[in-house]
């Protein structure tokens, strides 16, 4: 079985898995935490640590969407309402029944040298195996110069990680905000800080709906909202560019735990992949429960050993290399859209979004016979709906009426798309509307052209406009 | 004055509670949400009426109610009622394209009904056009679907209507011929009473039988449609078919749902297997009957009812005799009926008795339900308007008869189909009417 065990990440935090709690309401408390543990967590950080705030009702909302709850969430809550003293004694009792798991103390303090240099070492005194300075609060605690305040300016964020490096003896993990416009320009901050570790994303600046019939934003605090923390699963690719960003940067590149949006296996490789050492995840739990974490882990498990790796490690960073700029692009790949009329079932969602939203080229010409070319020489959509509203069905009433007429096809040949070739840019749409998986397929076609990108195409036209000597 | 009512009775809705209950509005927003929203969608084409299906239902996941139901009632004036009654297997549901992915059909029935409910419990009344200076005035013969749906859709246009019904109560067999567990007489009622409200007149007990009451209607009106229905059904001509105890299905059904009958004891038995045969055995079971057979003179496989009724039927506990017709009835001494019957074989595809297989059933109530036969009585008087094996010949698209002041739909056309297609046929009857007036004015 393969070892997804963490060793030594940042320097020196161990955990039984990669699969940590985001410092969020699911690691208020000890009682949660050790509860979390049970369920299968390898690690929690403690929800931020710092002077208890007094919170508001409501603090939460979501975006729904399609029928499904929470695509996205968001929060209101600021950092820890309860005392330095209870949070740190409670953390010294989950490090003594929990020795192998990973605590990690999220901190928070005016920014002030003294201050952060007690705050390290009361919560290192606790039994915290590392320290992740919240920089990325993005509501209420940017007001009072803190979070996000800090973590949109390179130079505060530097400042502060070199106060926390003079007093801690254990890994330190700066937490980044992704409320900037480039956020290596803060990751390379905390690493001349010389912070040992990153953490990111944290949330993103949102308001996620409006009530209709009162006109007031979700949460409604009274009558008034305020922007809050976006997160969930609407926000993983977002986390994901900016992971990217981070372990593509030599100035960045740091041990890095990766948050945003997971919630499951799947989502959790992605982030290795691109580099992450850990991940941690609050919204799915926050929905579900800590009982994910079962098949997140399992699933991972049995990912890895159908690929072959053993650790984590194996596999780290495997899609880095595999990102690159636009301008490094082949341009002479081609690809089609290819159509399985054995599995279409004739929603023709893939007509419609080339037609609308794409380049023109699926048509309903498999019985008329088919017709290559621009968008002139086709019977445009409204048409085909019109006629078909004029004609003229009848309830089947008697046997032979009912008796359905089966071609060779599942489903009748006349609602089974056709694509033209000839005009098809390859841009994926189709495939991605299509409603069952592998109908549509997106084929190679070759060009008989040798690969080329843009970068080397655009220079080849420089090098031909000079002029020779 | 309102369209007449009929009171409220707990026991009807007791025994005859709703075959399928409505969703609730959750349930109908996640239903909603898993249509697919096809392009020129199946189900739209396979409706008679052609309603925008995915265009209602993604108004329904939206939350826009107003619109959705809106976009029903452009297609189909009665759609509250034919949400309920469509045997939407064969139709709509039947052609979702979910049978081929997921298997389960969109439930658009149920949802086309949240709407429609939506739309009646608001008391909203659908807005026509103004009604022209000189408007077209036209008659419609019959108060059911097909006349109501050519009815409506004249106001909505501009024109004047004025729908002519013999019996007390309007809406045909929606209020007098469906069963009570698919669509209330009450709702079918409440459509009718918006119809009403968007401006059409009603002239309820009113017999177009003579030459001189048509000869009336043709100078009162510019046109006249003929929305009739079927006459009474056919009869199954054996001795003693007269006797009393023997009602057909059509009057049963309407019997019980006007409150004429409201128990059964006994044996009922049922000759026919027909939708309306079905009907009328699942009505003898919930009316309290202690048994209830159908008889059929073919076998199973043969059954022009629904799969689907059929189903519900032995569900209800109908008991199935097949290949068995009914020879004669008589009365035993204390005022039974005695139906004498003989098995049926098939014999080189014809159907044959066999010699010796007589067998009489003893019941307290027998109910033909063999198919209705065309009203021929008022047709003979319609100058120029053919009639062929008993229905009037009009073309398909426009309802037009022989006779250019008149168009026709519905069942006295198609032979008795669903209530969807009635409406399909008014509603392209009204177009057509309203295009061969403007030809004749300009």
């Amino acid at each position: 079985m393969p070892d997804i065990s963490v060793r030594n990440f940042a320097g020196a935090i161990h955990s039984p898995n990669p699969f940590w709690l985001a410092s969020a309401p699911p690691t208020n408390c000890g009682e949660q935490i050790m509860r979390a543990f049970d369920a299968g967590w390898g690690g929690a950080v403690w929800k931020t640590i710092g002077e208890p705030v007094t919170n508001v009702s409501s603090r939460y909302s979501a975006t729904d969407w399609n029928g499904q709850r929470i695509m996205g969430f968001n929060n209101i809550e600021l950092i820890s309402d309860r005392s330095v003293d209870t949070n740190l004694s409670e953390m010294a009792e989950v490090k003594k029944r929990y020795p192998r798991h990973a605590v990690i103390a999220s901190l928070m303090v005016e920014s002030k040298r003294e201050t952060w240099h007690e705050i390290v070492a009361r919560a290192e005194d606790a039994g915290a195996d590392g320290l992740e300075l919240n920089f990325g609060c993005p509501h209420g605690m940017s007001e009072r110069g803190m979070g996000s305040a800090v973590g949109q300016v390179p130079e505060y964020t530097e400042m502060i990680t070199a106060w926390v490096k003079e007093k801690a003896r254990t890994p330190v993990l700066v937490k980044l905000t992704p409320n900037i416009s480039d956020i290596r320009s803060v990751a390379r901050a905390a690493k001349r800080g010389g912070a040992d570790g990153l953490s990111a994303i944290n949330t993103i600046n949102s308001i996620t709906g409006i009530d209709l019939d009162t006109f007031v934003p979700r949460p409604n605090v009274d009558g008034k909202s305020s922007h809050g923390g976006y997160c969930g699963p609407a926000v993983r690719p977002i986390a994901l560019n900016m992971v990217q960003q981070i372990m593509s940067d030599p100035g960045s590149n740091l041990p890095l735990s990766g948050i945003g949006g997971i919630g499951s296996w799947r989502d959790a490789a992605e982030f290795f992949l691109l580099g992450c050492g850990t991940v941690q995840v609050c919204t799915a739990v926050m929905h579900y429960g800590y009982r994910i974490v079962e098949d997140m882990a399992e699933g991972l498990e049995n990912w890895m050993r159908s690929k072959g790796f053993n650790t984590i490690e194996d596999f780290r960073g495997l899609s880095l290399p595999r990102v690159t700029e636009w301008k490094h692009l082949n341009l002479n790949y081609k690809i089609v859209a290819h159509i399985n009329e054995q599995k279409c079932i004739g929603c023709d969602l893939c007509h419609i979004a080339c037609w609308d939203g794409a380049h023109q080229c699926i048509h309903l010409d498999r019985v008329s016979g088919p017709v290559n070319g621009p968008v002139e020489v086709h019977t445009i959509p409204a048409v085909r709906e019109a006629e078909s509203r004029a004609s003229i069905a009848v309830t089947p009433v008697t046997r032979k009426e009912r008796a359905a007429e089966r071609g060779p096809y599942p489903t009748p040949l006349e609602r089974i798309p056709r694509v033209d070739e000839t005009e098809c840019v390859g841009c994926n749409l189709c495939s991605l509307v299509c409603p069952v998986d592998q109908c549509i397929t997106m084929v190679r076609v070759d060009t008989g052209l040798a690969p080329e990108t843009w970068d080397e195409r655009s220079r080849g036209a420089a090098c031909a406009a000079e002029p020779k000597p | 004055m309102n369209t007449p009512t009929l009171p409220e009775d707990p026991q009807l809705r007791d025994r005859f509670n709703e075959l399928k209950p409505p969703l609730a509005a959750q349930a109908a927003v996640i239903e909603s949400d898993r249509c697919l929203n096809c392009f020129d969608a199946p189900c739209t084409a396979a409706c008679p009426t052609h309603i925008d299906v995915p265009g209602f239902i993604k108004r329904i996941a939206s939350g826009n109610l107003r619109g959705s139901a809106l976009r029903i009632l452009d297609a189909n004036i009665l759609g509250s009622s034919c949400a309920r009654v469509c045997p939407v297997n064969v139709l709509c549901e039947g052609a979702c394209v979910m049978h081929r992915h997921n298997r389960q059909p969109i439930q658009i029935g149920l949802l086309q009904r949240h709407a429609m409910d939506a739309f009646y419990a608001s008391g909203e009344t659908l807005s026509t056009a103004a009604v022209a200076q000189r408007p077209v005035r036209v008659a419609c013969i019959g108060g059911g679907p097909a006349s109501l749906a050519c009815a409506a859709e004249l106001l909505r246009k501009g024109a004047a209507a004025t729908i002519i019904e013999r019996r007390a109560l309007p809406g045909g067999l929606n209020t007098y011929g469906v069963a009570e567990y698919k669509l209330r007489a009450s709702d079918s009622l409440r459509e009718v009473e918006m119809i009403r409200r968007m401006g059409v007149s009603f002239r309820f007990g009113v017999s177009v039988d003579s030459a001189a009451a048509l000869g009336a209607l043709e100078t009162e009106f510019d046109y006249i449609f003929l929305g009739v229905g079927l006459g009474a059904m056919q009869r199954l001509g054996i001795p003693g078919e007269d006797m009393e105890g023997v009602m057909n299905a059509l009057e049963l059904i309407s019997s019980y749902k006007t409150g004429r009958i409201r128990e059964l004891h006994g044996t009922v038995v049922v000759v026919g297997a027909g939708n309306t045969a079905i009907d009328a055995a699942n009505a003898a079971c919930r009316l309290g009957a202690d048994t209830v057979y159908l008889l059929y003179r073919r076998g199973e496989s043969d059954i022009p009812a629904f799969e689907f009724e059929y189903e519900h039927a032995k569900h209800e506990g109908v008991q199935f005799l097949w290949r068995r017709q009914p020879l004669s009835v008589r009365s035993d001494a204390h005022g039974r009926l005695l139906l004498d019957t003989v098995q049926m074989r098939l014999v080189n595809n014809s159907l044959l008795p066999i010699p010796d297989s007589q067998y009489t059933i003893e019941c307290d109530l027998l109910v033909p339900a063999i198919g209705q036969s065309p009203l021929a009585q008022l047709i003979q008087e319609l100058r120029g308007v053919e009639v062929h094996e008993g229905r009037i010949v009009a073309e398909l698209a426009t309802g037009r008869t022989g006779n250019a002041r008149y168009y026709a739909a519905g069942d006295c056309v198609n032979g008795g189909r669903e209530v969807v297609d009635a409406v399909a046929g008014g509603r392209r009857a009204a177009l057509a009417i309203l295009k061969a007036a403007e030809a004749a004015h300009a």
